[in-house]
């Protein structure tokens, strides 16, 4: 037996803690260098969009931030003539005609200054939030336009932090970082000039120090992009285990989770601490770095400009102007750690926005829209093909005619494909192989608009919008009255409740309809999708939240409904199948069974048994 | 820190002064012996004031962090224990905005602004001083010009703080909007809604930007008028200046250093707007930070620890409201549930099931008479000990962005992998070890998207792994298929044989599971018996779980 023990894998636990488990997303996490330069060309190329209708006016801003930073270089230069030229004259008795000329052009530079300033602050504002303003509608719009299938895969806190926090965050750069940018550059190439031309030697000497500045930039650069990453990702940890514990409080609490959570949290909490002291230390160096060589720059300017002007080579004038440019030169360039951040945070929601702009809809809109005729509601499939992942179709290849007006009810287990068909064809989807029509045009030919017209689907996910009620019904019909709100209501068995509530159609849902039960949020739902009218409803397992009282009034309410439409009703109870005009009994995307309910029980065969055992259970 | 700061603030004011004496001495009587001496004195400082800055920097770092971390720990800690009457008026984004926003506005000003705040001001009473030393008139000139900027910095302050308020309320607003249009996306999507969904959104979203201009106008004006105060102060100065040097009332290198130390003024003045601005802004973030810290919980652990419950619950008279103002949702409740037994609550929607079943585990205490376990007031016993011995599976099952594992755990950390393997065949749950990573995938928002059915069944092993003396099921099967929720009833008939239990059912099915049922009608127990007995002689009853009602009637 041997003695020396391997070690455990110790790196990876350290990593990640076991407790946050397992998920594709962490390798996807290391990205290629190609994918990362992939990123960086379609951020910038989204900037160069977003800036591009707006080339001229930022040519007039670039213009206006030139001649107030020239107003502002240039009172340093003023203080020297003015010391140098205004007051010979006076101690000589010629009067302060100089001076004054040099005072007005001081005061000239301040005005102009002042002015370009606030008109430069007002232009530039209005023209970050204008882009800004377009930044929200495109991203909105792209996100409306995607498929559900890429939403599900998304999430909605993702698509939510992208139209909250980066837009925000892209907001800062524009009301900052331009500004700080513009002003930092012309500064360093206008001060070196000006150096320069005041006096060659005493400009060579303070041009000495530039190198060590960028040199300095470009450590803090890297290091702080390092610790920058290391914040994010540490924040990103404490957020979302905060609010999980937040929104699930009520398992917290029963499950006695407070104390193991509470060591969760110190660790996360403890990574983002040290993230974020890191970074204090970073600028902590990096300041007095760039204060230190601001000082020794001016020291030795003080020093060698005295010596200078002792032998006559420079005037007072001059060394104070160097002076008052290097002190004007250092102090904003401390302030660059604070923009290089905002900087970095941009450019990672810039990546971030136009990944999602680059998505493709993968259900996208025809080019040569069909215009339909007058809606039927025949629905066929044919030869319909479909699977989410690779290699494991759902739907091998389904053919399926729903005459206008018929009601099909879809049983079988979970995995069978019958949700699949329902997002099939309400066009959530498209069919990886064969053809979904409606009266008989191919899905893929008919816009958005008319599609919708003439499909709608409603599922358990009865998401109510903040609102009143009526508003929420009206969603189906926008330009519905009242009384048609109110009859659509009533057919749905939902005008009571209403009525009863506080401010009847008029109370406000609050908090997603968390006022109402889950119930009646599901009333709400059908009647909005009967007000909505169309000539194909789709129902997927859309009663199972509610208790039997309320089912029992839908189910009375879809006889009325369905009646003169096409539906496709997927349900686990049976009692809603029982009402349908034919059941498909499905297995792994096939049919075992086709024809009307009283027929299949008496056939012996699945449908059978599975009416049995919903028999037994009414008990 | 202050110490060094003050330091600080004294070692680069004097630097202007050496200057005056390089320009004076060396320079204008021409004494070149004093240059070398006087340069090296200026590098000293200077480089005093670098070193000064670094150490007030590196010991602020570690403070600051500290602070912050401890308080968020802190904040989270009182937010765990905090009962469910809070965390219902609580938005969860709320509580975020207060551990993350205001902690980092907190420490952006205890870091940067606090101290910048006192040095600005430290460095402009010093200069103002100093100035009115050099050459007093110019130093009353430079005094005057401090009152417009006081006054208008005052008056903005105003204006700027309700227009920031305007500018966060409508977005938040537009969060809403953004929010309720990722959440509600299938039913946008499901009635071609999109235009119309669009244009609510740009609605908000031009309100928010006309806001925002009338913020950039206000903030431009402002910066724009707080720069030129100091270049006309400048050209005053420059005049009245020259002409003293021309009378011989000062020296050349005097008027220098008088310009050098007012400019130096200039970046102080223009940043003081800024950090007054995060001055007001970490206030209000320490007022909302300390609305949650000053909150206590209601629910506090009782004193006896409960160990081996046998699982004995009875409901004497409680009674139940939300607030002192608000009606009973439930009164005089009374059940006297023996070991072992299984309890079917059945009741409409909203009829207060789910809180009935709350204040079991404490969730929320009763307002009227108690509740007892094993002879104990569940008040007197400690939390700890209680919600060991009661596990409750809800019917919105919360996973968490964690292992499977994890969350299966959740009551039990020292649980066997066989008592998980068990609980999991319990809920029929075993999909869980065909997940990709097996019982370490992670789950949750941030993890694998699992369908509402298998959230429950998880949710359920969870609660039968806890292995309670009581078992609360609050509609747990809901949406599991007949065919899953048939196998899951008859695994947990098992697991109910010996624990004491309150299952909440719509179903039939489910209410098979239980003993005696009871009817919660009113908010109160109306009738108590089986399901057979119930069934036939009460017609509330009968309304509520037969499906076939409408051929009873017909």
């Amino acid at each position: 037996m041997t003695t020396t023990q391997t070690p455990p894998e110790q790196d990876d636990q350290d990593k990640q803690p076991s407790w946050r488990g397992v998920y594709e997303d962490e390798g996807t996490k290391e990205l290629s260098k190609a994918t990362t330069v992939r990123l960086k060309e379609d951020s910038r190329k989204l900037l160069g969009e977003l800036l591009r209708p707006y080339k001229k006016l930022i040519w007039i801003l670039v213009a206006i931030v030139v001649i107030e930073n020239a107003a502002r270089l240039a009172v340093p230069y003023l203080v020297h003539l003015g010391i140098d030229n205004g007051i010979p004259p006076i101690l000589a008795g010629d009067g302060p005609r100089a001076l004054i000329t040099v005072v007005s052009a001081v005061l000239f530079s301040a005005l102009l200054q002042a002015f370009t300033r606030q008109i430069f602050l007002m232009r530039s504002g209005r023209l970050g939030q204008t882009i800004l303003l377009g930044l929200r509608r495109r991203v909105f719009d792209h996100f409306q336009r995607l498929s559900p299938a890429f939403h599900d895969k998304y999430t909605s806190g993702r698509v939510i932090s992208r139209l909250t926090s980066d837009v925000s965050v892209i907001d800062e750069l524009l009301a900052n970082g331009f500004d700080g940018l513009v002003t930092a550059v012309l500064t360093l190439f206008g001060t070196m000039i000006l150096l320069l031309v005041l006096d060659l030697k005493l400009g060579l000497i303070a041009l000495l120090s530039f190198p060590i500045l960028l040199l300095l930039t470009a450590w803090f650069r890297k290091r702080s992009a390092v610790v920058y990453r290391r914040t994010r990702e540490a924040v990103v940890l404490v957020i979302v285990h905060f609010v999980e514990s937040m929104t699930g409080i009520r398992a917290v609490q029963a499950f006695r989770r407070e104390p193991r959570n509470e060591e969760i949290f110190a660790g996360v909490n403890e990574q983002y601490r040290e993230a974020n002291y890191e970074s204090f230390r970073l600028n902590a160096v990096f300041m007095p770095s760039i204060k230190g060589v601001g000082n020794v720059t001016i020291v030795a300017i003080l020093a060698y400009g005295g010596y200078q002007a002792y032998h006559g080579h420079v005037t007072v004038g001059v060394l104070t102007a160097f002076l008052l440019y290097l002190r004007q030169f250092f102090e904003p360039l401390q302030d660059i750690s604070q923009f290089y951040n905002t900087f970095l945070s941009a450019s990672a929601a810039l990546e971030k926005l136009s990944g999602v702009l680059n998505e493709e809809p993968d259900v996208a809109e025809p080019v040569k829209p069909v215009k339909p005729g007058a809606a039927r509601g025949h629905l066929e499939l044919r030869g319909v093909q479909f699977q989410y992942v690779d290699g494991v179709p759902v739907l091998p290849g389904l053919d399926l005619d729903v005459p206008a007006g018929q009601t099909l009810a879809l049983v079988g287990t979970t995995g069978a494909g019958k949700t699949t068909i329902a997002k099939l064809v309400s066009r959530f989807y498209d069919p990886t192989g064969g053809h979904v029509l409606l009266d008989g045009q191919d899905l893929r030919d008919l816009t958005e608009d008319d599609l919708r017209e003439r499909v709608v689907m409603v599922t358990q996910e009865n998401f109510l919008f903040t609102g009143s009620v009526a508003d929420n019904i009206r969603f189906g019909k926008p330009e519905a009255t009242m009384n048609e709100v109110v009859e659509a209501a009533k057919v749905i068995g939902a005008h009571d409740f209403i009525s009863a509530l506080p401010q009847g159609y008029e109370t406000q849902v609050e908090k997603r309809g968390s006022r109402l039960s889950a119930g009646q949020r599901q009333l709400v739902a059908f009647a909005r999708a009967f007000l909505a009218n169309p000539a194909v409803l789709i129902l997927d397992e859309a009663t199972s939240s509610l208790d039997i009282p309320s089912e029992r009034l839908i189910q009375r309410a879809l006889r009325t409904i369905l009646a003169d439409r096409t539906a496709i009703v997927i349900a686990h109870r049976l009692s809603t199948v029982e009402t349908a005009d034919r059941v498909l009994v499905l297995e792994h995307g096939r049919i075992l069974e086709d024809g009307p309910p009283d027929l299949l029980i008496t056939t012996g065969g699945n449908y059978a048994g599975l009416h049995q055992a919903w028999e037994d259970s009414l008990a | 820190m202050f110490s060094t700061a003050m330091l600080g603030v004294g070692v680069s004011l004097s630097v202007p002064l050496v200057t005056r004496s390089i320009i004076d001495g060396p320079v204008t009587r021409r004494e070149l012996d004093l240059l070398v001496p006087l340069a090296l004195l200026a590098l000293g400082l200077s480089i005093a004031e670098v070193l000064l800055v670094w150490i007030r920097r590196m010991a602020q770092s570690r403070t600051v962090s500290d602070l912050e971390a401890s308080l968020r720990q802190d904040l989270y800690v009182r937010l765990q224990s905090l009962p469910m009457e809070f965390h219902t008026r609580w938005q969860s984004g709320q509580l975020l905005s207060r551990v993350t926003t205001d902690l980092s506005t907190i420490r952006r000003f205890m870091g940067f602004g606090l101290l910048f705040l006192v040095m600005n001001i430290l460095q402009l009473a010093v200069v103002t001083i100093l100035l009115l030393q050099l050459y007093w008139p110019l130093g009353i000139v430079v005094l005057a010009a401090a009152v417009p900027i006081v006054t208008l910095s005052m008056r903005f302050e105003k204006k700027y703080l309700l227009i920031s308020r305007e500018v966060q309320d409508q977005q938040g607003d537009l969060a809403t909007r953004i929010e309720e249009s990722a959440l509600g996306f299938r039913v946008v999507k499901a009635f071609g809604r999109r235009q119309h969904v669009q244009r609510q959104f740009d609605d908000e979203a031009i309100n928010l930007y006309n806001t925002e201009i009338t913020k950039v106008r206000l903030a431009s004006r402002f910066w724009s008028f707080l720069g030129v105060i100091p270049n006309l102060t400048l050209v005053i100065v420059l005049l009245l200046g020259a002409l003293a040097v021309g009378r011989q009332s000062i020296t050349l290198g005097t008027l220098v250093a008088f310009i050098t130390l007012m400019l130096s003024l200039v970046w102080p003045v223009t940043s003081l707007g800024g950090i007054l601005a995060m001055a007001q802004e970490a206030m209000t973030a320490a007022d909302r930070i300390s609305e949650i810290l000053d909150t206590h919980s209601v629910i506090q652990s009782g004193p006896i620890a409960l160990e081996h419950s046998r699982g004995h619950l009875r409901f004497e008279h409680v009674g139940f409201q939300f607030s002192d103002d608000s009606s009973e949702i439930l009164h005089d409740i009374n059940l006297d549930l023996t070991p072992g037994t299984t309890l079917a609550l059945v009741g409409a929607t909203g009829s207060g099931k789910t809180t009935l079943t709350s204040l079991v585990p404490r969730l929320y205490d009763v307002t009227s008479g108690r509740i007892t376990i094993d002879g104990h007031d569940i008040r007197d016993l400690t939390l700890y000990s209680l919600r060991t011995a009661v596990a409750s599976a809800f019917d919105d099952p919360t996973l968490f962005s964690m292992s499977v594992r994890e969350n299966l755990t959740l009551g039990r950390p020292d649980a066997t992998e066989a008592e998980v393997q068990e609980a999991l065949q319990v809920a029929q749950a075993e999909f869980a070890n065909d997940l990709p990573w097996g019982l370490e995938t992670r789950v949750g928002e941030q993890g694998m998207s699992l369908s509402g059915g298998q959230r429950q069944r998880l949710a359920l092993a969870r609660a039968v792994l806890a292995r309670p003396a009581v078992l609360v099921l609050d509609d747990t099967l809901s949406a599991l298929d007949v065919h899953t929720e048939a196998l899951v009833e008859e695994a947990l008939r098992r697991v109910l044989a010996d624990t004491t239990g309150i299952v909440v059912a719509h179903r039939a099915s489910t209410v098979m599971l239980a003993d005696q049922v009871a009817l919660l009608q009113g908010g109160t127990i109306t009738h108590v018996g089986t399901h057979q007995e119930l069934l036939a002689t009460v017609p509330a009853y009968r309304h509520l779980l037969a499906a076939d009602e409408e051929e009873v009637h017909a």
